[in-house]
């Protein structure tokens, strides 16, 4: 019955392209450790079912559905329980099983070493006493294939406490790969240091889940990697607590190299012509930076140049007050300051003391500006009586900018938009 | 009794009208809409957690936590004891982060469109609202526009953004004249509405319809202007006050354009601000500070019962 299996089996991986489900079944099959009588009861009909799922499989591959394996989830109880009862015909597999989740090895040296005939043959109608009816294990029945991780986080371990943590897993399964990925994580071994190493860094445990929400792959890194990234980024002077809040706000920094964070951290000291302290404070407010494509960066930095005619050092003050125009999108900052500059006729100069107006809304700016014009109170000339600063203008929100700025009632705003 | 959110969203189902800006396309409009219905919706409070059954085997001695247990099944062999008990486990499997929120997308469909030039009321259906919605714009509704216009130039898509293509004088236009050419106008609209409603002009039943003004076109139509009137005269800019039927807003900047070249000059459209929507008006339109659940359940609420009103009375006048 067994070497049947085994045969099968061995169909079933030519079949398929890839070994790896082969694998996953035969596990699934042979090394429950319940009594051998049971087992071979179960073992063809899964394998059969195994075969039938293939076929599943590559149509849902074709259809563009993805899959998750579900095999990590399976294997962790069983070599718990392995540890605990020390029973005898599990006993042999072992090693082999070891092996195996080290990456497999070709079909035909798998048949000698899992010698199946050496293991005392039970006969289906053997019965067995009330206590070992009580221990056998029957593994909870998991879809081998499925679209969500809903159906697998009751069984594994990992996927329950990232649950906790606040990871939203529903994201996390539309993105590709990403399901069978945390699938495949052991919880011991992957994600308890990965986390604890985190938190040793200084990220709050209210930030872990979001975290791991935007960049699940921090829990395949290898721990010397991050240890080495953090260090550079000491090493740079960043403080400890500026740190923790990098990597929590700009969840992909870790991912990067020592190298290409090192090239980021250049570009931005060369580019902005800034001093290192200055640099380290822009690049601590928005991590971002350095996590993005530096294409976009220097697009705004020309258009602030040329289009907008910006000196060296007002874009200079500029990025230092708000670093987020580096990675504003360009058209929307051309808008606004052409309104600003061209229709609300307000000089560079201004701006650069309140460049936050460029992170604005253009709507809010043209609407506010309209009433005041109505109103004839739009005066932007700091040197004349009823001067109207742009952070009044920008920063207020609405029923402070009516009463304070425009004198007149929320109620007599909101007709004055409806007129436009 | 349903959850939270889908009680929330029932409440939202039907029309309401926003207020949009110009220079914004009406489909970025919707969509900052659904996303701000989607955020309020699903902020309800979710579902208690489902429990499921766990069988977990202990040994007799330690004390099986009470209440959960029911059935127990022992199994007494040599020193180990060991007991199955049925226990309840809070299941994951329904938890809001691993199901995602209640509502992924809403279906909000817009009314009588509006272009990224224009401005004014835009109706929008939420859930069943959708379907009463294709029915409201098959009864064929009028809708109000103000339309601002300059003499003096003509560009190539009739606004004052477009390529200049001429510039014209204006000195000679007067408010007689602009009005004489606005009254042609809406003569010869008013002559294409009743070929175009399909009535027997002889008949009995055609002489009440437009007394009452009760023609519509049958089937299909050009844009056909139902009113036409000068608001505001002050060389060269003026303002018209338009009720029509079928149009686009590309259509009406045309009609300025066509009243200019009347007026032996060329016209430019500044502005195009529609006012009424069928049954929708400028007051209860929503601007975009309003865009929010709160705000929008009540509009609907609003539109509701004055639907209401205005049936109740039509049926009193017609036993009256």
């Amino acid at each position: 019955m067994a070497s049947a299996c085994v045969q099968l089996c061995q169909r079933c991986a030519s079949l398929s392209c890839s070994r790896t489900m082969g694998i996953i079944t035969l596990k699934y099959s042979t090394h429950t450790h319940c009594p051998v009588a049971l087992r071979s009861a179960f073992s063809v009909p899964v394998l059969l079912s195994v075969l039938h799922r293939r076929r599943n499989l590559t149509q849902s591959f074709n259809s563009g559905v993805r899959s998750f394996c579900e095999f990590h989830a399976k294997v962790q109880p069983s070599q718990k329980t392995h540890r605990d009862t020390d029973e005898s015909p599990g006993d042999s597999l072992v090693p082999y099983q070891n092996q195996l989740r080290d990456g497999g090895m070709p079909l035909n040296e798998w048949e000698t070493a899992l010698d199946l005939d050496d293991i005392p043959a039970h006969s289906a109608l053997e019965k067995i006493s009330d206590k070992e009816a009580v221990q056998i294990d029957i593994p909870a029945t998991l879809p081998p294939v499925s679209i969500t991780l809903k159906d697998y986080v009751d069984q594994s371990e990992t996927l329950r406490s990232l649950v906790l943590l606040g990871v939203q897993l529903w994201k996390l399964e539309q993105r590709p790969n990403v399901g069978s990925m945390l699938l495949k994580l052991d919880f011991q071994t992957d994600v308890v240091p990965r986390l604890t190493f985190l938190r040793q860094l200084g990220v709050e445990d209210s930030r872990l889940g979001y975290l791991i929400s935007h960049n699940p792959f921090i829990l395949t890194e290898s721990l010397e990697n991050l240890q080495a990234r953090v260090a550079y980024l000491r090493s740079k002077k960043f403080s400890a607590e500026s740190v923790a809040s990098m990597v929590s706000r700009a969840p992909y920094l870790l991912n990067f190299s020592v190298k290409r964070i090192d090239n980021r951290l250049g570009f931005f000291q060369q580019q902005l012509g800034l001093s290192a302290h200055k640099t380290r404070d822009v690049v601590a407010r928005l991590p971002r930076l350095l996590c993005g494509s530096l294409e976009p960066v220097k697009e705004n930095l020309k258009v602030c140049k040329l289009e907008m005619g910006f000196r060296e050092n007002e874009l200079q003050h500029i990025v230092t007050v708000i670093p987020k125009v580096l990675t504003a999108n360009k058209r929307k900052l051309t808008q606004i300051f052409d309104y600003i500059h061209n229709t609300m006729n307000i000089p560079h100069n201004l701006i650069v003391k309140f460049p936050q107006v460029l992170n604005a809304k253009y709507l809010r700016i043209k609407e506010r500006h309209l009433f005041l014009q109505y109103l004839e109170k739009a005066q932007y000339d700091p040197a004349k009586p009823n001067y109207i600063s742009l952070e009044k203008l920008v920063a207020l929100p609405d029923e402070a900018f009516c009463t304070e700025v425009a004198s007149a009632t929320l109620e007599d705003f909101e007709l004055f938009q409806k007129t436009m | 009794m349903a959850k939270a959110s889908v009680r929330a969203f029932h409440k939202l189902e039907g029309w309401f009208s926003t207020y949009k800006p110009p220079g914004v396309h009406w489909k970025l409009v919707r969509d900052t809409i659904e996303t701000n219905l989607l955020k309020g919706i699903n902020a309800a409070p979710p579902p208690a957690p489902l429990h499921r059954v766990q069988f977990l085997a202990e040994p007799t001695n330690t004390n099986v936590s009470g209440g959960s247990s029911e059935l127990t099944n022992t199994v007494s062999g040599g020193s180990s004891e060991l007991t199955i008990s049925a226990s309840f486990v809070p299941s994951l499997a329904n938890h809001p982060l691993v199901n995602g929120p209640d509502f992924q997308h809403i279906a909000v469909g817009v009314g009588h469109k509006l272009d990224v030039f224009s401005s004014g009321v835009l109706v929008l259906g939420v859930g069943q609202g959708n379907k009463s919605l294709t029915d409201l714009f098959r009864s064929v509704v009028t809708r109000d526009y103000t339309l601002e216009g300059e003499f003096g130039m003509g560009t190539d898509d009739f606004t004052h953004t477009g390529r200049l293509i001429e510039r014209t004088t204006y000195g000679h236009i007067t408010r007689d004249k602009l009005e004489r050419v606005l009254a042609m106008m809406q003569g010869s609209n008013q002559k294409a509405l009743l070929t175009y409603s399909h009535v027997d002009m002889n008949t009995q039943e055609a002489y009440e319809m437009a007394v009452k003004g009760e023609l519509r076109p049958n089937g299909k139509s050009p844009p056909i202007i139902t009113g036409l009137r000068l608001l505001h005269f002050q060389p060269p800019h003026f303002t018209l006050e338009v009720q029509c039927l079928n149009e686009t807003q590309r259509y009406l900047c045309k009609v300025l354009h066509e009243v200019g070249l009347e007026l032996r000059s060329t016209a430019v459209c500044k502005g195009v601000r529609r006012t009424r929507d069928g049954p929708f008006t400028l007051q209860h339109a929503l601007t975009r500070q309003h865009w929010t659940v709160p705000d929008i359940i009540q509009a609907i609420q609003q539109h509701r019962s004055s639907r209401k009103t205005r049936k109740a009375k039509s049926t009193q006048l017609r036993a009256g």
